[in-house]
């Protein structure tokens, strides 16, 4: 009888993380504990993707800075790191895009650690045919979920790659607004077994927005943040009304793009 | 002009610390911001006094342990410290004498700094007649007021009949002060408008509006703790760390006092053993 082996698993989070939090690492934390607990899977690594500052989002910093911040937040981590490609792009890049990137690069690596060589095709396959090869899902907060239903945000086959080839993990803060997102999008829908809804019970509602509201008053921002982070701030003053006003009036990049190029990917 | 007298501020945290959250920890920084936003308040100093042993609550692990995880959690802040006398106490202390102890403390270390030569008997007549001033607050020109910390489920549980005594409770509230922080669910202002003697001292209660609601309590960490997840970022890496090297909660210590009564509710309750 063949014992069940865990699909080892890689978690990507894309986001602003200006600045990144505390919540944003709890959120890796309560994504393991729950796919691991799956006994499917087996969380090998996440990674933190800060967008590029061709976003366009308003009061977005610099990215040298979020990236910055990002990896002294992470330091005492031994299983999430940052990755700069993303946001090294001169222009936004398409969460499918970021995903194929980091899958190409984390199985490259992960075949070289084993010494496997699979070179039985696997190009655009679901990932977990034959044994458990490696996955990577899109690690999100329930917020993200709604952005599928914002009309011209996604291209279907985006969503559907996403979903259908790699696969979510949504943290939601209570209420059934994941489910209910899932239950209204077709393509959510049809791909449920492939979308894992993790239940934060402790309600905690740090964002990097109310984080840069309290810098910008003087309020204190200690214990929400690392203190490694807050000195990273307070020393290249940061979060400032002038800050705030960065891209103020810009539309968002995502909004913009499908009408002027077409999409741009990796291996296609 | 007339320049605003600031009064120096110290914030005194009791509870379990069991163990030690972010959460407790933000409390202090939301607690001075609220004061100090007034201009009439300095807060110079947070004192965290963790419950003694004694108070028997279910789950409780060592006041040992307790005291360490709150050192560790606070060694990166500047302002907030760690009390280890009402822990070191063999039998539960009333918060108020808790309260007494370190305003104590304060008076003097201030009569320290200003005249080392005063007689023991001097400095006890003026505390004691600095608590039946009567209405406000003791106020000693130029000494630091001592406030209470605490979450609006403190309040609450003033109504909790056998947990408080009376005369305690106007005892803090009126010679001393109130720092409530509101949790989302709970409504400080309706426990202060039930309750006769809040209402009297409502000026000496400070409510301060928690502008993130955060609801990491100790109780959810034991429970993570105990089914094997993740609490990091919950509380300081450094308290983690301590938790595992030492093993502190499993289903066995959160059945540590299961059968006994709370300390408060045996001394109020119970006839004569006080």
């Amino acid at each position: 009888m063949m014992p069940t082996r865990r699909v080892p698993l890689f978690l990507l989070a894309c986001g602003s993380f200006n600045p990144i939090t505390n919540q944003h690492m709890r959120l890796f934390e309560l994504a393991r504990d729950h796919m691991n607990s799956t006994g499917q899977y087996q969380v090998v690594g996440g990674i933190v993707s800060p967008v590029s500052d061709g976003y366009g989002k308003q009061g977005l910093v610099l990215a040298k800075h979020r990236i910055a911040m990002a990896k002294l937040a992470l330091q005492s981590s031994n299983w999430v790191t940052v990755d700069e490609w993303e946001s090294q792009q001169p222009d936004w890049t398409e969460t499918v895009v970021t995903m194929r990137y980091h899958y190409g690069r984390i199985l490259k690596e992960f075949e070289q650690s084993t010494g496997m060589h699979n070179s039985s095709s696997r190009n655009t396959t679901p990932l977990s045919t034959s044994g458990p090869s490696l996955q990577l899902k899109l690690l999100c907060g329930a917020d993200f979920l709604n952005t599928f239903k914002f009309p011209g945000l996604w291209r279907d086959d985006h969503v559907e790659e996403v979903v259908g080839r790699f696969g979510l993990v949504c943290v939601s803060r209570g209420g059934l607004q994941p489910e209910q997102t899932v239950h209204e999008l077709d393509t959510l829908f049809g791909h449920r077994q492939n979308i894992f809804l993790v239940r934060e019970w402790v309600r905690n509602e740090t964002s990097a927005t109310e984080v840069r509201r309290a810098l910008r008053r003087g309020v204190s921002v200690k214990y929400l943040i690392p203190d490694s982070v807050i000195e990273y701030i307070y020393k290249h003053n940061l979060y400032t009304k002038d800050s705030e006003k960065i891209n103020e009036g810009r539309v968002l990049r995502p909004l913009k793009k499908q009408v002027q190029q077409p999409v741009k990917s990796l291996d296609d | 002009m007339e320049g605003q007298i600031v009064t120096k501020v110290v914030l005194l945290s009791c509870g379990s610390f069991n163990p030690i959250t972010s959460m407790h920890l933000r409390m202090f920084e939301l607690a001075r911001d609220h004061l100090e936003d007034t201009g009439q308040y300095k807060v110079v100093k947070g004192i965290i006094s963790p419950v003694g042993d004694g108070y028997k609550k279910k789950g409780l692990v060592e006041a040992c342990h307790r005291l360490e995880m709150a050192r560790l959690a606070t060694e990166n802040s500047d302002w907030i410290t760690v009390d280890s006398w009402e822990s070191l106490q063999p039998e539960w202390v009333e918060t108020v004498k808790v309260i007494r102890h370190h305003y104590e403390e304060l008076l003097e270390a201030e009569q320290n700094k200003d005249d080392v030569d005063t007689v023991k008997y001097t400095k006890k007549r003026r505390i004691e007649e600095n608590y039946f001033e009567g209405s406000a607050h003791l106020k000693r020109r130029g000494s630091p007021q001592l406030m209470l910390l605490c979450g609006a489920d403190v309040l609450q549980s003033f109504e909790t009949p056998n947990l408080w005594k009376q005369d305690d409770i106007t005892e803090i509230v009126g010679c001393y002060g109130l720092v409530c922080i509101t949790r989302s669910g709970n409504d400080p202002y309706s426990f202060i408008h039930k309750s006769d003697t809040l209402w009297k001292y409502r000026k000496n209660i400070h409510v301060v509006h928690e502008w993130v609601t955060n609801e990491i309590s100790a109780t959810h960490v034991r429970r993570a703790l105990r089914r094997g997840h993740s609490v990091r970022y919950l509380l300081p890496d450094a308290v983690v760390y301590y938790i595992h090297e030492h093993d502190l909660y499993s289903a066995e210590s959160e059945q540590k006092n299961a059968d006994v009564v709370l300390a408060p509710l045996q001394r109020y309750t119970g006839a004569s053993s006080s």
